[in-house]
This record gives C-alpha cells, sequence and structure tokens, in this order.
C-alpha cells in the first residue's frame, strides 16, 4: 500500500465522507419523489430478506443456545440457575439479536451489493444507465436501502424470538428447567424500553449495510480486482459501523429511558 | 439488412444552430490534464469521426458530450443548452435525445435483448405491445432478429455491439455517440458494424460523434453511402467522399486536426502523416 502525505489522506477520507453523506442523502430523499421502482424494491426484500432467512435462524438459534449454556455456569454460583430466561431473553432482544443479525446480513448483503453494483460499474452499466435516462441511485441504491430496513426489522425479530428458542431447549433438556418457568421469566424481564432499543438498533443497522454496500460499489475502481476490494470494503467498513452505532443507540436509549 | 427505420423529423433546434459545442474545455483526472483547451462544434446531419492514439481521452470527450463527465473548465453546449450548468435531473431530459453506443456495449447483463433494447421504452412507462413492434423493427434494422429473447451473455462480441446500436437507435434520438463501435471485432463483423453506421446515417440523417481507432473503418464511413433501393452500402461514385463527414484528431488531449476528408488525407503535419501511415 502507497504512502501518502498525512494532508492528502485527510482529503481523501474527508471527500469519501462527503460522497457517502450525499449518496445517502439522495437514496433517501428519492423515496420521497417519483419515479419509485417497487419492483425492485420487492426482489431486494426476497434476496436480502428470505435469502438470508437460514443464517439468521442458524446464528439467532445457536446464539441462544451458547447463551443459556455459558450463563447457567456463572448463575449457579449465585443459585440463581432459574433466571437464565431472564439473562438470554435480554441479551438477544437488547444486543445479540440486533447485532448479530446486522452482521449476518452485513456479510451477506453488503458484499453482494458492493460487488454487483461494482460489476456495473466496471463494465459501464452504471454509465449506461444513466445515459439511457435513468438515476442510478434511484434505481439501484434507494430499493436496496428501503428492502434492507424494512427486512431487517422482521429478521431482528426473528432472530429474537429463535434465540429465546434455544435458550429454552438448553435450558430444558440440559440444565433441567422447567420451560414454563423459563418463558415465563423471559417474558417478565423485558420491558417497553428494552423491545423499543432492540427494534430501533435494525433501523439504524439496515441502512448502515445497504448505504455502505452501495456506496463501495458505485465507487468501485480498477476492474475485477476492484470489485473484489469493494466487497471486502463494503463489509468491513459495514460491521465496524454497526458496532459503533450500536454503542450510540444503546448509550442514548439508556439515556432516555434509564435502563 | 431487412427493413429501414422511418426517417425521423427533424426538431426543436434550428437548423443553423450546431448540435454540439465544445468551448476551451479542460479536464483532468488525479493531476493528470486529459483534455485540454478543446473548442469544436458539431452541425445537425454532421458525423464527426474522432481520431486519436490510445489514452488520448476520445472516450472522455464522448462521455462529456452526454454530461457524464463534468469539465474543469469551459462549457459544453448541447442543442444549445449548457450541460455542464445543468444538473443531474436535467441532464436526463436532455439524453433523452441523445444514443450512446458504449466501447464495450454495456448491455445490462440481467435483462434480456428485448429488455434491454426497450429500456428506454420502459422507463417510459410505453405500451408493451408497442415496445415490442418497436423492438422487433429496430432489431430486424441491425440483422439480430432472432435475438430477441436471448441474454447478452448468450451473444457474440459482434452481436452485443448491434443490440446496443439498436437500444441506442431506438427513440431515433437526433444525436448518436459511438465509442469504438467496431473495436476489438474482426474485420468481417467490423464492416456490418460500419454498414449500421452508415445506414443509420444516410436513412436517418442522424447527427453523430463517432470514435473508431481503426482507420479503414473511419475512411469506408468517408467513402460509402447507403442505396436505399437495393439495401446495401456502397462506394461513392468518381472516389467521392460523403460531404457531412468531418475528422477530428487528437493527440495528448489536444486538437491536431479538425475538418474533412480531403483535406486530413493531404494534411502536410508530419505527425498526422505518421499516424495516417
Amino acid at each position: 500500500m502507497p504512502f501518502v502525505s498525512p494532508e492528502v489522506f485527510a482529503k481523501e477520507k474527508i471527500s469519501a465522507i462527503q460522497d457517502y453523506s450525499v449518496l445517502a442523502g439522495r437514496a433517501v430523499a428519492n423515496i420521497f419523489s417519483r419515479p419509485r421502482y417497487w419492483a425492485d424494491i420487492f426482489t431486494q426484500m426476497d434476496s436480502i430478506g428470505f435469502g438470508s432467512l437460514p443464517i439468521v435462524v442458524l446464528t439467532g438459534f445457536f446464539t441462544g443456545c451458547v447463551l443459556a449454556l455459558q450463563s447457567a455456569t456463572s448463575l449457579e454460583e449465585f443459585g440463581a440457575v432459574s433466571m437464565t430466561g431472564n439473562l438470554v431473553a435480554l441479551s438477544m432482544v437488547k444486543e445479540l439479536g440486533p447485532v448479530l443479525t446486522g452482521l449476518m446480513v452485513s456479510g451477506r448483503n453488503a458484499s453482494g451489493m458492493a460487488s454487483e453494483i461494482g460489476s456495473m460499474k466496471v463494465t459501464e452499466q452504471l454509465d449506461a444507465m444513466r445515459a439511457l435516462g435513468t438515476d442510478p441511485i434511484r434505481k439501484l441504491v434507494t430499493p436496496r436501502v428501503g428492502a434492507t430496513v424494512f427486512m431487517l426489522f422482521f429478521l431482528t425479530i426473528l432472530s429474537d424470538a429463535v434465540g429465546i428458542a434455544g435458550g429454552a431447549l438448553v435450558s430444558v433438556l440440559l440444565l433441567g428447567l422447567n420451560a414454563s418457568s423459563y418463558f415465563h421469566n423471559s417474558y417478565r424481564a423485558l420491558v417497553y424500553a428494552d423491545v423499543v432499543q432492540g427494534l430501533t438498533k435494525p433501523l439504524f443497522f439496515g441502512f448502515i449495510i445497504a448505504s455502505v454496500g452501495c456506496y463501495f460499489g458505485m465507487n468501485t475502481k480498477g476492474g475485477t480486482q476492484g470489485v473484489g476490494r469493494a466487497t471486502t470494503q463494503a463489509v468491513v467498513i459495514s460491521s465496524v459501523f454497526i458496532i459503533v452505532v450500536d454503542f450510540l443507540i444503546s448509550r442514548t436509549m439508556i439515556g432516555i429511558f434509564g435502563r | 439488412m431487412a427493413t429501414t427505420l422511418p426517417n425521423p423529423s427533424p426538431q426543436q433546434a434550428p437548423i443553423a444552430e450546431p448540435v454540439v459545442v465544445f468551448d476551451n474545455v479542460c479536464i483532468r483526472f488525479d493531476a493528470k490534464p486529459v483534455l485540454e483547451n478543446l473548442s469544436f462544434s458539431v452541425d445537425r446531419g454532421e458525423q464527426l469521426i474522432i481520431l486519436g492514439p490510445a489514452g488520448t481521452g476520445k472516450s472522455v470527450l464522448l462521455k462529456l458530450v452526454d454530461g457524464l463527465l463534468e469539465p474543469d473548465s469551459g462549457s459544453i453546449h448541447v442543442f444549445g443548452e449548457n450541460i455542464t450548468a445543468m444538473r443531474e435531473t436535467d441532464r436526463f431530459k436532455l439524453r433523452s435525445r441523445i444514443g450512446m453506443v458504449f466501447q464495450e456495449s454495456a448491455l445490462f447483463d440481467s435483462l434480456n435483448v428485448e429488455d434491454n433494447v426497450a429500456y428506454r421504452l420502459n422507463e417510459e412507462r410505453a405500451d408493451p405491445a408497442e415496445s415490442h413492434r418497436r423492438v422487433e423493427e429496430v432489431l430486424n434494422f441491425v440483422s439480430l432478429p432472432t435475438a430477441i429473447s436471448k441474454f447478452p451473455s448468450e451473444l457474440s462480441g459482434g452481436m452485443r455491439r448491434r443490440v446496443s446500436i439498436a437500444r441506442a437507435i431506438i427513440t431515433t434520438p437526433d444525436l448518436i455517440l459511438y465509442d469504438s463501435p467496431t473495436g476489438g471485432l474482426d474485420p468481417i463483423t467490423s464492416t456490418t458494424i460500419v454498414e449500421l453506421i452508415v445506414k443509420q446515417r444516410d436513412v436517418s440523417h442522424t447527427t453523430a460523434l463517432l470514435i473508431t481507432h481503426r482507420l479503414q473503418d473511419a475512411f469506408t464511413l468517408a467513402t460509402n453511402r447507403w442505396n436505399v433501393e437495393e439495401n446495401k452500402m456502397e462506394p461513392i461514385p468518381n472516389g467521392g467522399i460523403d460531404d457531412s463527414t468531418r475528422f477530428l484528431v487528437l493527440n495528448e488531449g489536444r486538437i491536431v486536426y479538425l475538418g474533412n476528408t480531403r483535406d486530413l488525407v493531404h494534411s502536410e503535419d508530419p505527425w498526422i502523416q505518421q499516424y495516417l501511415a
């Protein structure tokens, strides 16, 4: 990797942030004006939402399982194994459900968006689209952003549910807990603020995944090698963004709701 | 060559007004100048053939005309409108009058030939039956009627180029930009593409800017015409030259020649003589 002066480096980064902001802003603004590409939105919903079901369900389920298994060891020291349901439910709904679903969808879809749009960029298909009178941001970015935000919300709910179910399975079969007690404790552990926090996060994460994936795709340079680079950058940056924004949302929500 | 497209009626801009005007246009990439102080104009019905060594900014010039790139300085007027001062949303309207054939065809690989060719009509929500009829007509024009349901990956390089031409001309644009339409093709296929361009020029009288690396193709374009009765290309009698064809030669981002075919071949500029040789 060539070394550049700090000034050039800073200018490049600021320029990238500016370009990203413009792209994200235009993608959102396009929602409120015509034409709207409904067919593309539904296609993306199918691809992003339904296509991500297996990895989201498996990740959520086994995260719930392992969470119950690990927490039981610590809770046993306090004689509070029966509280496993509380811990699994709170962890899944507030943190692990949204974050792991976001990371999984990012790995699968941010990379897919970057490579698909990047391939179109290097083969001049984006230029052709503009030459034919279509705004590529409206046609390609806006449907992906809308579809990801919408579908990630429901994927997170699903992940939370199967995570709690996985915790229940381990609690009942391996820890010998009562299923009714587990679900009762899980239900009692969750309050309005927890659910709001857990369901606010996927809205932001969905936006990050799609906008970052599309940004790197639309700014691909350097042929097929550039497509590979854009794909990697999209996954890395969107994953880091998700973790950082998760912290910021958690802090804000704790400030608002007090938990 | 089966059918021909109807001759479109001239639109809006008065005859005297040039279709494309470059005024002192400069563009640079990463501090490297690509085009410097380019000034020229293209009149209605004229065909400007752009020649020059690889990497001299020919494709950049064509993208500037379509507003796909913005110059660092200078102005570009297309159909009398300053495209450099326009917002991107306004450029989309202007581009509805411009057809562009890209260097590598740039067909949408997820769409079949019909959807590629009818892309602009579909975006305009045209009647599907009417759209299908026009796709068939234009595919007949480029002699590819059987490729309508194929995908770009199933087509040869020459067929992709012809589909790209069909996509560019389906809305009978007032200006066509050809970016190396014969690049990378075998001589027989190149001749087929050149025939299509001559046919489009002489049947529809569309203003065109054309980049080519093949001097042979450039001079074929300048010395041949389309015989509408026999539906084939033929040399202009008595060694004649097409009056509507002009040449623009670029070298290192600057214009080294702008004029007609006769003056180009008789140029005494040593660089041009070497280039043409």
